[in-house]
């Protein structure tokens, strides 16, 4: 199978996630466009090691797997935090810093 | 004795110094630290006197260095002090009249409770006049230049307690900065030109220079010169200088400081030398102020601002002198010298007069005085004897021999300075006289409150002083023409030339006018009644009453040109400068309030700002190959 096919999938999974990210106000669904961006880039990565025959991408691709881990953690703590502190999760609600 | 002349200065500003930094310890004393102070200065100007008498005539101009002051590279000026016959001259005379004066002003100023400040001021005077003629650089002599201009204004307003004597001390302060700028610039241009600064230097590079460059400096000196000797068009500050102590104005204001401008003409002499039309219009502005100030003088009851008027007229004759030339130069400074005794003393007769009659100056006030005063109305009258030019007083050896001086020459320059002298001397002889009757002669028109009475022996010593010299200084000074030979190694060597009229012409010519002057002041103001109130008068007479209109004229020509001049610079300041500051500024502001207004706090809409904004860099990397 051609890898530039899983490239294409990675840029469509990148386009779904940066849609969820733009277009939910649910921070959990948002949260969750946001991994799966972080994830198409792991598939491209994956793929372009595959196609150059390299080591590098998938290297790169691990540490992109722990780097998200970290971030879940950081960002499901925050989301918690917000949701304690106004009773809601929606995006829009915190505009504090409204020029 | 002659390297030691920096004590004639040292010694009064230290006096100065010391009763102004004591402060009330020196009230009991103070005025005697002062007067010791100036007699001082005295001894030891003539101590170096007697010693420079000793000496050859052409050794006797002696340099005291006395440090370096400006260590500039191309600029070098040293601080040192010039001895010669014309700075000694100046320092006798200062000294002396300045002692005396400082005498009188122990019982003049007896119930003022800053008489001590008024001494310490005096004193730094003094020191500055002095400084002013034995400076041997143009610099250092405007170091005494400004020194004098500051005593002059603290001094004028003495009394600033009224806002008006405050106001005429800021008006003698600011037309004298006009005139100082024109040193400034003499200055610079002397620097330009002639390499320097020190009377060395400008004199000796003077006879190479070119006639437009000593003619540019000329004229700036000039312009100097009238601002402090009160010469038009700078004239106008000297009438309203009377709101100074009588003392003041008798020692600044007619003896010492005003003659400055003289002292500053024929110190300068090689550089008029070189610029004959400069020395035209240094004779030019004599001759007119002469007359102007004598038509001044014939209109004021104000018997100070009579006198001032005089001191002006007085002083026109003596640039009318020094613009003529070597022929002049030594009559300049002769009838400084004299007028320096017969002015001071009359100034001092007037301040006895305002002493006995409750400081009533109006003349039309006074009246039958003689009897009341009669010291005063004695030297008064040697005064005005002097003045006039009667032989053989002090003025007719040295105003007869300017107006002798101005008919020399060719063409139709002498027909009109020598005319000038010569009508000059008849309107003097009007101006006084009619002040001398009014105040001595006539009935008494005194207000019900005066009972006039003679002036403490401490006032009237120094007058008796000064007549003596107004009476024979004149013929000692003359006999054998001592004081030109004198000054003669100075202001050098003046070929004899004939007048265009005979010398006895002019000289019966002269006295005819003086008399017929007299005559007139007689007749109208000693025979006749003097009215108690001005009566009304010609035009010409309310002109000279105002002053000719100095103050209107100055308003007109100079303050409201300049007032309108300076508004619209404020306002181009504001529109044009302030206002592109200002508009640089808001527009800066408004980009930030419309860049302010993307700045929502939606997150969502900054990640759709974020991702645009890769796009287009990822675009551009991809297009651009980069």
């Amino acid at each position: 199978m051609d890898p530039i096919n899983f490239v294409i999938l990675a840029s469509i999974l990148f386009a779904i996630g940066a849609a969820a990210v733009l277009l939910r106000r649910n921070a959990i669904i948002a949260f969750m466009g946001v991994e799966l961006m972080l994830n198409a880039a792991n598939l491209a990565l994956v793929s372009f090691s595959r196609m150059h025959g390299e080591i590098d991408g998938q290297i790169m691709a691990f540490f992109v797997l722990v780097v998200a881990a970290a971030e879940v953690v950081v960002g499901l703590a925050i989301i918690i935090a917000v949701f304690r502190a106004r009773q809601t999760i929606s995006l829009d609600e915190p505009a504090e810093l409204k020029g | 004795m002659l390297d030691l002349t920096w004590l004639l200065i040292a010694v009064p500003l230290a006096s100065s110094f010391v009763l102004l930094l004591l402060g009330k310890r020196a009230n009991p004393w103070g005025h005697w630290l002062g007067v010791a102070a100036s007699g001082t200065a005295f001894v030891v100007g003539l101590l170096a006197l007697i010693q420079m008498l000793g000496l050859d005539a052409h050794d006797r101009a002696h340099a005291v260095h006395l440090f370096s002051w400006i260590p500039g590279g191309e600029l070098n000026v040293d601080a040192g002090l010039l001895v010669d016959p014309l700075s000694m001259t100046f320092v006798m005379l200062v000294t002396f009249v300045g002692t005396l004066i400082h005498i009188y002003s122990v019982a003049y100023m007896e119930h003022d409770p800053n008489r001590r400040i008024f001494f310490a001021y005096l004193n730094l005077f003094v020191a500055a006049m002095l400084l002013l003629v034995l400076a041997d650089s143009y610099l250092l002599l405007f170091v005494g230049w400004e020194g004098v201009g500051l005593a002059s204004y603290l001094l004028i307003g003495f009394w600033n307690q009224k806002p008006e004597y405050a106001t005429a001390a800021n008006k003698a302060f600011v037309v004298n900065r006009i005139g100082d700028i024109g040193l400034i610039i003499a200055m610079g241009l002397m620097f330009t030109y002639l390499g320097g600064v020190d009377f060395a230097t400008v004199f000796a590079a003077a006879p190479e220079a070119s006639t437009a460059q000593l003619t540019a400096i000329g004229l700036m000196l000039l312009l100097a010169a009238t601002g402090k000797s009160a010469q038009f068009p700078l004239q106008s500050w000297l009438g309203d200088a009377m709101a100074g102590p009588t003392p003041v104005s008798a020692l600044i204001h007619a003896a010492t400081m005003v003659t400055a401008g003289v002292y500053l003409i024929v110190r300068s002499a090689p550089i008029y030398e070189g610029a004959p039309a400069a020395q035209t219009v240094v004779a030019a502005i004599g001759a007119f102020t002469l007359i102007l100030g004598a038509l001044i003088g014939m209109a004021k009851d104000d018997i100070k601002k009579a006198l001032a008027a005089s001191t002006m007229s007085q002083i026109g004759y003596m640039m009318l002198a020094a613009g003529l030339g070597p022929i002049g130069y030594a009559f300049a400074i002769f009838h400084l010298v004299t007028h320096g005794f017969f002015k001071a003393g009359m100034f001092l007769g007037a301040g006895s007069v305002m002493h006995g009659m409750h400081d009533q100056v109006d003349m039309r006030r006074y009246g039958a005085l003689r009897t009341a005063m009669v010291t005063t109305w004695v030297t008064f009258g040697l005064g005005w004897l002097a003045i006039l030019g009667v032989p053989p007083f002090s003025g007719f050896w040295s105003k007869d021999k300017i107006i002798e001086a101005a008919f020399v020459g060719e063409g139709v320059q002498p027909w009109i300075l020598g005319g000038a002298a010569l009508i000059g001397a008849g309107l003097t002889a009007f101006y006084m006289s009619r002040l001398f009757f009014m105040t001595f002669h006539g009935k008494a028109r005194w207000t019900d409150d005066q009972h006039p009475h003679e002036s403490p022996a401490l006032m009237t010593v120094p007058m008796i002083i000064l007549a003596v010299g107004s009476a024979f200084l004149g013929l000692f000074l003359a006999m054998g023409d001592r004081f030109t030979d004198w000054l003669e190694p100075v202001t050098g060597h003046a070929e004899h030339h004939e007048p265009v009229l005979p010398v006895p012409v002019i000289m019966v010519a002269t006295l005819l006018l003086v008399a017929l002057g007299v005559w007139v002041a007689w007749r109208k103001y000693g025979a006749a009644d003097v009215p108690e109130t001005a009566p009304a008068a010609s035009l010409a007479t309310i002109a000279a009453r105002n002053d000719m209109f100095q103050d209107s004229v100055n308003r007109g020509v100079f303050e409201r040109p300049g007032t309108h001049l300076t508004r619209t610079l404020v306002y181009a300041d504001a529109a044009l400068v302030d206002g592109a500051v200002d508009k640089t500024a808001h527009s800066f502001a408004r980009t930030g309030e419309s860049v302010r207004k993307t700045q929502n706090g939606q997150v969502r809409s900054y990640a759709l700002t974020m991702l645009v904004g890769l796009v287009i860099i990822i675009l551009v990397v991809v297009q651009g190959g980069l």
